[in-house]
């Protein structure tokens, strides 16, 4: 999905608001939101990638103002009344307002058919997929050409893992682009490395 | 039942959504609550980046170990009693020279190795951050304090998929014969992420 939450490479943000060595936590609520979330998925109510695409759907305008962990909160409740273990009727009445959830998700996808295995070296393209729900592939890299330095053990395909779609856990490639190929005349010089999964990657000329 | 987006009402406070989801998961007997305190305990007195600075103190003091960590870091932390989540399959060390910086980031989300190097600062899990570093990474290092020589390579690193890195920083002249414990203690998150130098 194109959606708001794919910012790698986009212009026009200020100067990183850093504190050396700032807290992870400022409040009780943020660490309670934290808590639940991975409660709820050792629990199994929902894995990581429907907890990465349900913050990914929230409504643009809440996901750009909300902190991170006011959308770790957003997508726990959206996947529980998703998935029926709550209504939303009942959290507005507990809350004592309105309980903003994420948007309805699009369908999911399994594995490429066409899926090859590469080797460090091998120069690899990202495929020019458009793709409406879950994908881990940044717009940034697409249709780009990098090198593979090394694979990783397998992972669930996160297309279809966060659609409950019946798929192959596949490696992904940690491929090494140039910021120059990225950005042509418009990147500091850096390689940039992108953790890609398999059936998003065809040989590269 | 009235068209609910036809009627304007207060948005309930993060705390107040909070309160309400965990009271409706404790209400369907969960237990949410006792979970909840657990893992608090574990975000905050757990996973913390004094368990990196544990690990980089023992990689500058043992070779062997170093070659373990950069061959298999997952297996090495263990070796420390250290663990990763079971969807943290992988974690890839990156070691610093005097001439490649490397640093880390999640552009999609906010992604780290948080049982190792501690949970994320609110800067890395901005928007500002998350969209320059990867097209801007010697500016954005510069804005926040680390002014790198020409000749450093910068290599960054997204984390797009549940493998995870650390930076493994260069250790600094003046500790050569220093205690592990105590150089434990100069290792900090932010040199681990690798937006510092020690």
């Amino acid at each position: 999905m194109d959606g708001v939450h794919d910012i790698g490479g986009r212009q026009g943000f200020g100067h990183v608001r850093y504190a050396r060595d700032a807290r992870a936590f400022h409040t009780d609520w943020e660490v309670r939101a934290n808590s639940l979330y991975a409660f709820a998925v050792r629990r199994g109510i929902f894995n990581m990638d429907e907890y990465r695409h349900a913050i990914e759907r929230m409504e643009p305008r809440h996901y750009l103002a909300a902190s991170y962990y006011e959308r770790s909160l957003t997508a726990l409740a959206t996947l529980c009344v998703e998935k029926g273990v709550v209504t939303r009727e009942e959290l507005e009445q507990r809350a004592h307002g309105a309980f903003p959830l994420a948007l309805p998700s699009a369908r999911g996808r399994t594995n490429a058919s066409d899926r090859e295995r590469f080797k460090p070296g091998d120069r690899v393209r990202v495929k020019t997929d458009y793709v409406p729900g879950h994908v881990r592939m940044p717009g940034y890299i697409r249709g780009k050409t990098g090198v593979v330095v090394s694979e990783s053990p397998v992972y669930p395909f996160p297309d279809a893992h966060a659609h409950a779609v019946e798929a192959e856990e596949e490696p992904t490639y940690d491929v090494r682009f140039r910021s120059e190929d990225l950005w042509p005349n418009s990147a500091d010089a850096a390689l940039v490395h992108v953790a890609v999964f398999q059936s998003y990657l065809e040989r590269g000329g | 039942m009235a068209d609910r987006s036809s009627i304007v009402r207060r948005t309930a406070s993060v705390e107040e959504r909070v309160d309400a989801i965990q009271a409706a998961l404790d209400q369907r007997g969960m237990e949410a609550t006792g979970a909840v305190d657990e893992l608090s305990h574990l975000a905050q007195e757990q996973w913390i980046p004094q368990n990196g600075a544990r690990v980089v103190a023992k990689a500058w003091l043992d070779p062997a170990f170093r070659a373990r960590l950069l061959a298999d870091g997952r297996a090495a932390v263990a070796e420390l009693g250290l663990v990763l989540p079971k969807h943290h399959r992988h974690l890839v060390v990156l070691e610093n020279t005097q001439t490649v910086q490397n640093v880390i980031c999640c552009t999609l989300c906010s992604c780290t190795a948080f049982t190792i190097i501690g949970l994320p600062p609110d800067w890395y899990k901005d928007l500002e951050y998350r969209s320059r570093v990867v097209r801007e990474s010697r500016t954005v290092l510069k804005e926040m304090g680390l002014d790198l020589a020409p000749e450093v390579e910068v290599r960054v690193w997204d984390t797009t998929a549940d493998t995870r890195y650390m930076v493994l920083p260069e250790q600094p002249a003046e500790t050569i014969g220093w205690s592990e414990d105590r150089l434990a203690e100069i290792v900090t998150r932010d040199a681990m992420i690798g937006v510092a130098r020690l």
